[in-house]
């Protein structure tokens, strides 16, 4: 057995900040958090690339999108805070909310995963968008548009990787109600750099992609300073 | 009654389901009761608890039972569009809103064959739609929908916020088929995309959104529908009870990370399901 987060990253995101919440948290996720913790603590032998560990099971996949999450929430507060030029009333009503969303998102996932599996949280991620011209707005939108359609694929993808059992079937439904809401950014998006692309990624059947997490690491990955290990989540 | 038919329909795949209403006899006289004591608006909400009652609790339906549900919420959005696109309140639209409104048309007549694929022989055979939802009358609330755009965009925007909560709420019910609900969660971001473009449309519009509920956003803001429309009101208003809500498995979203969540932005970061009762009770107008 190896613990799957480094013990100096360990309580990184303290209670305190959720306050009064906690009691309610523990209440909700407290049956299955023990189970949880050991099964996250229980690492296979899989090969994995020395980075945080996501960790395994449903708390695996909570830290997954957790850790998108953090992407897209450090981005969108690094575009309110510094907009790019030209930008309309318009677009900064839309990315503030944008932003707002992904910031509850992020605080979402830290408060449920501390709740359900505290030692298993991971820290938080150095993010690097130096690839990004945050004065262009082509550049950012566009960045926006890949961060949205990514965050799409990842969370269709994830909902086959859920158990469905304990407190899984929750967060299948967790991760749908938040699907929904990248989704709505993601064709909004679309539609301010092309009216009308809002779902131009369509398939042949009319349906959006999904993307295992490997894939969606390695390219979110040009954008995480943080190497994350992803060997253990469910398959 | 159109509310036998869907009990019907649903019987062909859930052999059981007058049962889990305890027998026949009784469904049918609570439907006797329901459209002779209740108002009419009253009735969607009072259908819902029946069906509650029925699957509120496991066993869940099963895997093509989930999968007619949404093939029958496919049909519906799929004719609907058929019969919007071209119609004389399209034609009053800009190029850009009709090249869109074809764009959905095209994607639900896919999710419509891709369901009735999925399922083989299995499928439920399309309904009849009263898109007026008169139930078959003709006469409904919506009886000038062909003639008017914002109205159409109106029915637009009810159906797809619906559908994505109809879609949400089905999922744990298809953890049993990894693939189907992997393809399932695909087509309901598809509709979160309509979604969010109808409503831009909306906004474009800026009409019959009530000017309390302004301004209108691509994500859903507390329980609002942004949508004026009394002879229909309070069966749209069921589309979006319950969105409001700013607590997420015990945990409150208003607040964290700083002051960024307000109520409003808490209730948008997270759409919510509805259980399939509630969404056949709004569609029941619909289907003849």
């Amino acid at each position: 057995m190896k613990k799957t987060i480094p013990p100096a990253l360990e309580g990184t995101a303290t209670m305190s900040e959720f306050g009064v919440q906690r009691r309610n948290m523990l209440k909700f996720f407290g049956a299955s958090a023990a189970l949880l913790t050991v099964g996250s603590a229980c690492k296979s032998d899989t090969p994995s690339n020395g980075g945080i560990n996501l960790g395994s099971g449903d708390v695996g996949i909570l830290n997954y999108a957790y850790a998108l999450e953090q992407l897209e929430a450090a981005f969108y507060i690094k575009v309110v805070a510094s907009p790019y030029s030209g930008i309309s009333a318009l677009e900064t009503e839309y990315l503030t909310d944008i932003r707002n969303h992904e910031v509850g998102h992020r605080e979402f996932f830290r408060a449920a995963i501390t709740a359900a599996a505290p030692g298993s949280i991971i820290p938080d991620l150095e993010v690097n968008f130096s690839s990004i011209d945050f004065t262009s707005r082509a550049s950012v939108l566009g960045a926006a548009k890949a961060f949205e359609d990514l965050g799409v694929t990842a969370y269709n993808g994830a909902g086959q990787l859920i158990s469905t059992t304990g407190n899984g079937p929750t967060y299948l439904t967790l991760a749908g109600k938040i699907v929904s809401v990248e989704a709505r950014h993601a064709a909004l998006i679309a539609d301010l750099l092309s009216n009308g692309s809002f779902a131009a990624t369509t398939d042949v059947n009319g349906l959006d992609m999904a993307r295992t997490p490997a894939q969606v690491l390695a390219i979110a990955g040009t954008y995480i300073t943080t190497t994350l290990d992803a060997s253990n989540l469910p398959s | 009654m159109n509310l036998q038919n869907i009990i019907t329909e649903i019987e062909k795949v859930d052999p059981e389901v007058y049962n889990r209403f305890d027998n026949r006899r009784k469904v049918m006289k609570q439907f006797a009761n329901l459209s002779g004591k209740l108002a009419l608006a009253a009735v969607p909400i009072a259908v819902a608890s029946m069906f509650n009652k029925a699957y509120g609790t496991p066993p869940t339906p099963a895997v093509n039972a989930v999968l007619n549900f949404a093939l029958t919420l496919e049909y519906l959005e799929a004719e609907f569009y058929n019969n919007i696109v071209g119609s004389p309140g399209y034609l009053t639209a800009s190029a850009a809103a009709q090249g869109a409104l074809t764009k959905i048309r095209d994607d639900e007549n896919k999710h419509v064959i891709f369901l009735k694929t999925v399922l083989g022989s299995a499928a439920v055979p399309k309904p009849t739609f009263d898109f007026t939802a008169g139930n078959g009358s003709g006469t409904g609330p919506f009886a000038g929908y062909l003639a008017s755009y914002p109205v159409q965009l109106a029915m637009a925007q009810t159906f797809e916020d619906t559908g994505v909560r109809a879609y949400k709420g089905q999922a744990t019910a298809l953890q049993s088929d990894r693939t189907v609900l992997t393809a399932a969660l695909n087509i309901h971001s598809v509709e979160a995309r309509h979604a969010s473009h109808i409503r831009q449309m909306r906004r474009a519009l800026d009409a019959a959104v009530p000017a309390a509920q302004k301004p209108l956003k691509p994500w859903i803001t507390l329980n609002y529908s942004g949508i004026d429309f009394p002879p229909a009101q309070a069966n749209i208003n069921l589309s979006y009870a319950g969105e409001e809500i700013t607590t997420q498995a015990g945990v409150n979203i208003v607040g964290l990370g700083g002051s960024f969540n307000t109520a409003a932005a808490a209730s948008e970061g997270f759409d919510e399901p509805l259980t399939m009762a509630e969404v056949l009770a709004i569609v029941d107008p619909f289907i003849v």
